[in-house]
């Protein structure tokens, strides 16, 4: 024991734990193990399964065991929660008052939920009870905000029903609040599986479910390891799916659902740069690591992990990095005065550390502070790396541990292209003190978050997600209730002009080609011209591809032929292949200045388009007249909807107006919405025209390139646009046009790297198909699953659906303040 | 640190602080350096970060029990016992002086295990007037007597009798002058004009250590404190201290977070350790604790002791006082308990 003389000596810090007595004799009762939760009553699993023990990371102790799900149990839990939707999803006042008391019963038992937090995950008092609580009942809250509100300012939005989630174990309380709160604002049920290692308070949690006045069966918890997470992603009655995770499980996830017609939120991945600039506050920046990389012991998805600091200033960050390090205190998570906890297995901790020592191999230099260690748990040293080349394994792999690579740049070009040089986007931090500098960065950065001169802010009012191989879909905010509803009566049953179509081999679409092919040139080898009948004296008509602002004549050397409502040929067109899409996706990356033009440029052009298609009003109406063999006062109603279309464009193109969240920080936190890049769009067959243009111009609107398929059976319309588009000062690759076989050039759509998201509008069996091969890079894909829509309507035809779609949000957390 | 004690054969009293001599505490002046536009210049400070910084440190620090104990004597220990009154008498200044030469009731450190260690404040902080009563107060004991000057607290009288007035508290007896800064050459970034200012002073001081007053709740903006610290530590500030006690806003731990920066860049750049002084409005032992705190985490136990930082105040020992009081009998304690300083 320390006496009073010698700490005034040393000054050192004595122990300081926290209180745990009721945690403990909570757990206690609880000995033989926890039940599920299940319509609002707990209930042994129907199967006799081997319980899973909960473990202290920090020292191995057994606190409980929860139970092992199975089929029988989820199925029981998705009928409760389907028995409770109909009642629970009316009234937004009953979901606001359960949801506000939910909020104010974590607060309540905040400390209880605290340490019960600590023991179960291994991070430290100081986060759980600062961080992880208070800001799970702040989710709560906020969304017992949205409950009250949701039907007046989301009209045209309903819920989706039961909706399936599974969360990981880094932030149990919280990520089940990021869940489990907009779910049920919007007006759905849950079921819901907390991560095997951290299921505890969770399932404190579901105890007070009752007494917050949620009925039975809205909010079901499911324990269980990955098994239990495979069932739920799987299981019919459930409309959506909710993850947040690793990539690799995400991926699982995206191919299992494909095809369901199931919601999906994907929260996976990341790299996440950390840029720091010369004139940054150098000291604001080290402690801004501390919060980025070594806070929950860097397993924060989040987390900065890729140091990118400008070299001249290179040696003193570094150096300041590791006095800072010094002072890192690492040990019991339970004492108030400790930094760091455990990590949350030692099978993860040896990750980890295999990680430090792959990154060595690779010539990376090693340093870690020289602070005493627990003897045992999982606990592992904040590490720096340095000499990382942008090749090492520590350079582009998640390590999810308290591990810093770090290297260095020379212009604000090459810290740009360093820190977009991976294949996630989840969050990007800078720091400078230059508004400019930052804004500007904050454009660039590939991230769905950025921070400016802070890190790791999460708030329940802004969005939180990722782009790229990091997921889809955001949590919080009005972004974030968005993912959680569904537009109403938005898709009917396919058209009778929509083709049937499946997913077909590749040799079942060549014979099938051939054969229309052949028949083409049997029946009708001379009446070709772009309207049907061959006349005299007319020229003929080539409708090549057109791709890089060029008609180009496809890479096969084949053509198509198109027929009339009759049967009769009615013309030739490109027979696209997969090189065609090659160099279409390639001209659209090269476009990339597009994304940085003018809202009012783009807004002008759309408007120019119309401008110029209202010019050739009569003879599309006519095409499209002996193409559907409709009416010709239809026609024309088709050809005015879409030069009414590129006006909406032209309007929302400097209108769809990005929001200021309001988070309780001084701080201004733009969610601002941004182009997504590269979208591939595959048109339907239905109004051949105006779908096309309804597709294209909210795409191009929101200043994303595209390479579009025009409807497989009648292409010729969208091919007429090919002259407007040439001389409506649409730049050069912005828009690329490729016909052909629609799913065959699909498949090379939907599997190019280069493009970032997919809009399907053709069979049910290809939406199923592109959601699978999106998989591979997460692409972000917007799907009809075989159904139509209403293209000659406006309500479902055009309008912010469209413009959601076309764009993802990128939140921007500036802190400001300069007076003292 | 070594803790042998002994009594000082003029006086009686026990020479130590805390294991210092006088002779000891007296480190060598600091030197400053050249005026370098440069460095202030590339200075930056993000004032959202260092609030941050400030908000969470007291939530991922705390101590307990006999440590706490052992760090509110630390605080004692390190404290300027302050009067800055218009209506200061003698008889005000020897109860002061008194009381820093016992700052905390006998019974109570005995009661700590203190041991025969002597405990006294740093310093004792007065007007010029008032430095001979406590020269004659505190004779025979190594507690500081600190002159506030420069007519302090606005610093607007005419150069010349500002640096007479260092001169004279200094030939009256102070061991300390506290200096006030022309806030004007901060505000209007003339960062030569006040390089050139604070050098007279330390000029004037000749070997009396010199704290600098930067008047921080005047200054404007957090960029401009840290960039007036760095001046004031390149004109070889022995301290730099916050704040008169008499601005509006005070110490903050915003404000000294920055500070305590410049010393430590400084340090680093030049090897020079200079010390820290926030002033003004530190009043609870739980605020005392938390500076310290911040001073171990941002510069390192090895400031903690009187050459390196100071607490200016006039209330907080009395709160210490009734904390330590708690800590061993387990009741909250009343302040009518504590001698009045």
């Amino acid at each position: 024991m320390s006496s009073v003389p010698e700490i005034f000596d040393t000054l050192s810090y004595g122990p300081a734990p926290e209180e745990a007595g009721a945690v403990r004799a909570w757990l206690a009762a609880h000995a033989g193990g926890f039940p599920l939760f299940i319509g609002g009553q707990w209930r042994p699993s129907c199967r006799e399964t081997p319980p899973i023990p909960c473990v202290n990371p920090a020292n191995g102790e057994v606190l409980s065991s929860i139970t092992q799900s199975c089929a029988e149990d989820l199925d029981a839990a998705v009928q409760s929660a389907a028995a409770a939707f109909p009642s629970w999803s009316k009234s937004g006042y009953e979901r606001a008052r359960a949801l506000y008391a939910l909020g104010r019963l974590i607060q309540k038992h905040s400390r209880f939920f605290a340490v019960l937090e600590t023991l179960d995950n291994g991070k430290p008092i100081r986060e759980t009870r600062d961080l992880d609580i208070p800001l799970a009942a702040r989710h709560f809250t906020y969304h017992a905000g949205w409950a009250q509100l949701v039907a007046r300012e989301l009209p045209d939005h309903e819920p989706l029903g039961v909706v399936g989630q599974i969360i990981p174990w880094n932030f149990p309380l919280l990520m089940l609040a990021w869940k489990v709160a907009p779910a049920l604002a919007a007006g759905n049920c849950v079921v819901l599986k907390p991560a095997e290692d951290t299921s505890l308070t969770a399932l404190f949690f579901a105890s007070l479910c009752a007494d917050a006045g949620i009925p039975p069966g809205v909010v079901n918890i499911l324990t269980g390891d990955g098994r239990v997470g495979e069932l739920i992603v799987g299981h019919p009655g459930i409309a959506k799916i909710a993850f947040t995770g690793s990539t690799e499980v995400g991926r699982i996830i995206r191919k299992s659902t494909a095809g369901t017609g199931k919601s999906l939120t994907l929260e996976l991945g990341g790299k996440s740069p950390f840029v720091v600039f010369e004139d940054a506050d150098l000291d604001a920046a080290v402690e801004g690591l501390v919060d980025a990389i070594w806070f929950n012991q860097g397993q924060v998805c989040c987390a900065g992990s890729r140091l990118i600091v400008e070299e001249s200033v290179m040696g003193p960050l570094v150096s300041r990095i590791k006095t800072r390090l010094q002072h890192i205190r690492i040990g019991d998570p339970l004492d108030k005065a400790i930094d760091m906890g455990a990590l949350i297995t030692p099978t993860h901790r040896s990750r980890v550390h295999g990680f430090v020592e792959q990154a060595q191999a690779q010539g990376a230099t090693v340093w870690q502070p020289q602070i005493p260690l627990p003897p045992q748990g999982a606990f592992y040293p904040p590490t720096l790396l340095t000499d990382v080349s942008t090749a090492n394994i520590v350079w582009r792999e998640e390590i999810f541990g308290p591990v810093l690579a770090a290297t260095s740049f020379r212009t604000l070009h090459e810290a740009v292209e360093l820190a977009n040089n991976t294949q996630y986007g989840l969050a990007a931090t800078l720091y400078t003190e230059n508004i400019n500098r930052a804004l500007e960065l904050a454009v660039k950065l590939k991230a769905g978050v950025v921070w400016i001169n802070t890190t790791n802010q999460l708030d329940a009012a802004c969005g939180f997600g990722g782009i790229r191989e990091s997921g889809f879909g955001r949590e919080g905010g009005l972004e974030g209730m968005l993912d959680y509803l569904r537009e109403r009566d938005a898709w009917s049953a396919p058209g009778a002009d929509a083709t049937p179509s499946g997913a077909q081999t590749a040799a079942a679409r060549l014979e099938r080609s051939g054969k229309m092919l052949a028949d083409s040139l049997a029946a009708d080898a001379p009446a070709v011209e772009a309207g049907g009948e061959r006349r005299p004296g007319l020229i003929d008509r080539t409708f090549k591809n057109f791709i890089g602002g060029k008609q180009t004549r496809p890479d096969g050397g084949l053509s198509r032929p198109v027929h009339d409502a009759r049967g009769r040929l009615a013309g030739w067109v490109s027979r696209g292949n997969r090189k065609d899409i090659r160099d279409a996706v390639e001209a659209a990356f090269r476009a990339e200045k597009w994304c940085d033009a003018t809202a009012h440029l783009r807004s002008q052009i759309l408007f120019y388009m119309g401008e110029n298609l209202a010019v050739r009003r009569e003879e599309l109406a006519a095409r499209l007249g002996r193409l559907t063999g409709r009416k010709a006062a239809q026609s024309r109603a088709e050809v005015d909807l879409a030069i009414e279309r590129l006006f909406s464009y032209g309007g929302w193109a400097d209108k769809y107006d990005g929001l200021i969240h309001t988070p309780p920080v001084r701080n201004i936190a733009l969610a601002v919405p941004e182009p997504i890049g590269v979208i591939g769009v595959i048109c339907p067959d239905e109004a051949p025209l105006l779908s096309f243009v309804s597709l294209l111009a909210p795409v191009i609107a929101m200043g994303n390139r595209c390479v579009i398929v025009p409807s497989e059976r009648m292409p010729l319309p969208a091919m007429d646009l090919c002259q407007v588009l040439e001389i409506s000062d649409v730049p050069s690759g912005v828009v690329n046009i490729v016909t052909g076989e629609r799913e065959e050039l699909t498949e090379t759509l939907a599997q190019h790297d280069q493009v970032d998201c997919v809009w399907y509008f053709g069979s049910k069996e290809g939406s199923a198909q592109v959601e699978t091969w999106s998989a591979a890079t997460i692409k972000r894909t917007w799907v009809n699953h075989g159904r139509a829509r209403d293209w000659m309507s406006v309500r479902h035809g055009e309008g912010r659906t469209f413009l959601r779609q076309a764009t993802q949000i990128k939140n921007v957390w500036l802190p400001y303040g300069d007076f003292t | 640190m070594n803790s042998t004690a002994g009594p000082d054969a003029n006086s009686g009293f026990p020479r130590l602080v805390a294991g210092r001599t006088k002779a000891e505490t007296a480190a060598p002046r600091a030197q400053g350096i050249e005026f370098d536009a440069g460095w202030v210049d590339r200075v930056r400070v993000n004032l959202s970060a260092v609030e941050r910084r400030v908000a969470t440190l007291p939530k991922r620090r705390t101590v307990k029990k006999v440590w706490q104990c052992a760090w509110l004597l630390k605080a004692v220990s390190l404290m300027d016992l302050t009067t800055l009154s218009a209506d200061d008498t003698a008889g005000r200044v020897m109860r002061l002086c008194a009381k820093a030469r016992a700052p905390i009731r006998a019974d109570l450190l005995r009661a700590l295990n203190w041991g025969e260690r002597p405990l006294t404040t740093a310093a004792v902080c007065v007007y010029h007037e008032m430095v001979p009563v406590a020269r004659r107060a505190l004779a025979g004991t190594p507690i500081g007597i600190a002159a506030v000057s420069t007519g302090f607290p606005a610093g607007l009288s005419p150069f010349e009798l500002r640096l007479e007035e260092i001169r004279r508290s200094v030939e009256a007896g102070a061991t300390e002058i506290d200096v006030v800064i022309s806030r004007r050459h901060v505000l209007l970034s003339d960062w030569r004009a006040l390089y050139e200012e604070i050098r007279a002073f330390r000029e004037a001081c000749g070997p009396v250590h010199m704290k600098t007053i930067l008047g921080t709740g005047q200054l404007g903006s957090i960029g401009k404190v840290a960039k007036a610290s760095l001046v004031a530590l390149m004109a070889g500030s022995d301290f730099i201290k916050t704040s008169t006690g008499m601005e509006p806003v005070n110490a903050s731990l915003p404000v000294s977070l920055v500070m305590m920066r410049m010393i430590r860049e400084f340090a680093d750049r030049t090897g020079q350790q200079a010390g820290f002084k926030p002033a003004g409005g530190i009043s609870s032992a739980k605020t005392a604790l938390t500076y310290l705190m911040l001073v171990k985490e941002e510069l390192g136990e090895q400031w903690l002791v009187p050459e390196r930082f100071r607490f200016g105040a006039s209330k907080l020992l009395g709160d210490i006082e009734r904390q330590l009081e708690h800590q061993i009998t387990g009741r909250y304690s009343a302040a009518h308990r504590h001698p009045l300083s």
